[in-house]
């Protein structure tokens, strides 16, 4: 039997099949990452292709796994707070704020008003200089550069409150069960509210930029298409589930911190692919702008402490403690022994930029806590990957990946 | 959700399962319901498909570890229902050797984290279709969040220049591992031997410091 013989490169599977002038080609398997610029960090993407059609698609996640969860449990609560930062690192703040929520809970204390409104304001803040992220470099996965570099310069004016506020541009370690560590410095909520103005002109860019963009919209409209009931099945949540048409946000149906104050909309995509998320994720950096104008107006009106008076939970002043024998021992014990937490266990969970991130921790009554769950975000998205780019072609499998929004501080803790 | 509308889905749930419950709390706001585990599987279906608790997404798994227990672990799930707007937990217990019924079938999302427990804790789980290890690097041993393995790990891992590629060897640590019981600062410092302490005179009966380590 004649057999047609075709030039091969080493291992890439090429068969002669029966037929004469027929080729048949073995999937292929081929590994996407873990240093792949497109693959958000340190993803591994084992890959069954069909000459460009992915058949398969098997995430090898846990390369950034640090064993936040078993560090934890060795330290004290205070002491845990920094290692939230470092879940997801694009949006420090709100991992923050799952945790100080859940330890909130199992110490039966209410932060006052103007620090629960300084925390709003700052989730969205974080909203914002999570979602500039994502939007930018997904738009660098499918072809456009400038949105990434418009994009940094924009958060990196964002980071800057983030420094004023609590001396890290990063890793901030600003809410603290009770409330956040100190008020916010004379003049930095006019420069934010001055900022609120400024950034619709950013927006405007952005979007003629990318929202009719032909080539931008080739590669994502009717890619990664999630109807709803999959979309529950698989655990997605945030801007994934919204995307594919369901209208839910802890912010509205579960509030804390008083989100149930401030008056914003919920961006539902109808199409659930990958240009509904993208469209999603822009509206809602425009309501967290708006929502950072309501608790700037809120906090004018609402002078007064910024976390609990127990001296139990919350540190006393430095001036304080200068003159109080007193204040000297708290400080003294908050800082070495930390305070006890109440046994009881707690699943608290809030809306993040990427999603619902959950804490589910078990405190057994002492200073540490007995375990501590962190429900990460990605970590359900990225495991739809399978399904999500099945019959996709490898470059959508990109468009896909950069849709997700996956950060693998939170995926791999 | 008021604490008595969560005590009455608690007892709703109960008595649609019967002997399935083992028993429902209330706390913090948050309902809790423990499942036998042969009635697991059995009750997370109804949980999902019943139409006062609908169910729709599985949120998280989570292994827990209390060794002074019989049956060590326990397998918590975070349901939550997108359509009542409220949250069960569920909670199954196991030990080392007894699989807990996967939950895949149910909720496609509970793979990965059934992993994640398989990985993490050794927590079987009967069907799951991959079980894998997930976080933990390639050919790890051992299930690191269990209290009974040490923070530091056995091994820890670095680039060997002759051989060209990464070695394990066993973790060696330059200082102590330090671990303070702060429960009370002063008796935190029980099992420490400080230097120049050592002819101090030991109560008779107390355990030598030597000893306890």
């Amino acid at each position: 039997m004649a057999t047609t013989n075709v030039a091969t490169q080493t291992g890439a599977g090429i068969a002669t099949a029966g037929q004469p002038g027929e080729v048949q080609i073995k999937p292929l398997t081929m590994n996407f990452g873990p240093q792949h610029p497109a693959a958000h960090g340190v993803l591994r993407l084992v890959m069954e292709m069909d000459g460009e059609i992915v058949e398969r698609a098997d995430p090898h996640i846990g390369l950034l796994h640090r064993g936040t969860e078993k560090l934890i449990e060795y330290k004290t609560y205070t002491q845990a707070t920094p290692y939230f930062d470092r879940l997801d690192y694009v949006s420090p703040m709100s991992m923050e704020h799952t945790w100080v929520l859940s330890v909130e809970k199992l110490l039966g204390i209410t932060p006052p008003k103007r620090g629960q409104y300084i925390r709003v304001l700052y989730a969205e803040l974080t909203r914002v200089l999570n979602h500039l992220l994502n939007l930018t470099t997904f738009a660098l996965d499918v072809g456009a550069i400038t949105p990434a570099l418009w994009g940094f310069e924009e958060r990196e004016k964002l980071m800057e409150f983030y420094e004023r506020v609590s001396g890290a541009r990063m890793h901030a370690n600003y809410f603290r069960p009770g409330g956040v560590n100190l008020d916010l410095p004379a003049g930095l909520a006019d420069d934010i509210f001055e900022y609120t103005e400024r950034f619709p002109k950013f927006y405007s860019d952005l979007e003629n930029l990318l929202s009719e963009n032909r080539v931008f919209k080739q590669r994502t409209v009717d890619i990664g298409v999630v109807s709803a009931a999959d979309a529950l099945a698989w655990g997605f949540s945030g801007p994934m589930l919204r995307g594919s048409n369901v209208a839910w946000d802890l912010r509205k149906a579960q509030p804390y911190d008083s989100y149930e104050e401030f008056d914003f909309d919920i961006p539902v995509g109808l199409t659930g692919d990958c240009y509904a998320r993208y469209l999603v994720r822009m509206e809602e950096m425009k309501q967290s702008i708006s929502i950072m104008r309501q608790a700037l107006d809120k906090l004018s009106k609402t002078p007064g402490p910024v976390k609990v008076n127990d001296r139990k939970v919350s540190p006393p002043s430095r001036g304080e403690m200068k003159r109080s024998m007193e204040s000297l021992i708290h400080h003294f014990k908050l800082y070495t022994e930390g305070y006890h937490v109440p046994a009881g266990e707690t699943y608290t969970a809030t809306e993040s930029p990427k999603g619902e991130l959950g804490v589910y921790l078990v405190s057994d009554g002492t200073n540490r806590p007995y375990r501590c769950k962190i429900r990460p975000t990605g970590f359900s998205h990225l495991q739809a990957m399978d399904f999500m780019s099945k019959g996709h072609m490898l470059a959508d499998a990109v468009a896909i990946i950069g849709s997700m929004d996956i950060v693998f501080g939170e995926i791999d803790r | 959700m008021s604490d008595e509308a969560l005590k009455e889905l608690g007892d709703y749930i109960s008595g649609a399962l019967g002997a399935a419950v083992v028993k429902t709390e209330v706390a913090y706001g948050e309902l809790m319901v423990t499942l036998t585990r042969e009635g697991a599987l059995r009750g997370i279906q109804f949980l999902r498909d019943d139409s006062t608790t609908r169910c729709e997404m599985l949120a998280d798994i989570a292994g827990v570890d209390y060794p002074s227990r019989p049956e060590r672990f326990e397998v918590v799930y975070n349901l939550l229902s997108v359509k009542h707007n409220h949250r069960i937990r569920v909670k199954v217990t196991t030990d080392e050797d007894t699989p807990v019924p996967s939950v895949v079938s149910l909720y496609p999302v509970a793979g990965w984290f059934e992993r994640e427990a398989w990985d993490l804790y050794g927590i079987f789980f009967a069907d799951n279709p991959d079980l894998r290890r997930i976080l933990t690097d390639y050919g790890f041993e051992g299930h690191p969040l269990r209290k009974d393995f040490p923070l530091t790990g056995y091994v820890e891992l670095r680039y060997d220049e002759e051989q060209k590629r990464v070695v394990y060897e066993p973790v060696t640590l330059r200082q102590d591992f330090r671990t303070f019981d702060f429960l009370s600062p002063w008796e935190g410092m029980t099992d420490v031997q400080l230097p120049g302490d050592e002819k101090a005179v030991i109560p008779l009966g107390a355990p030598t410091p030597a000893a306890k380590r």
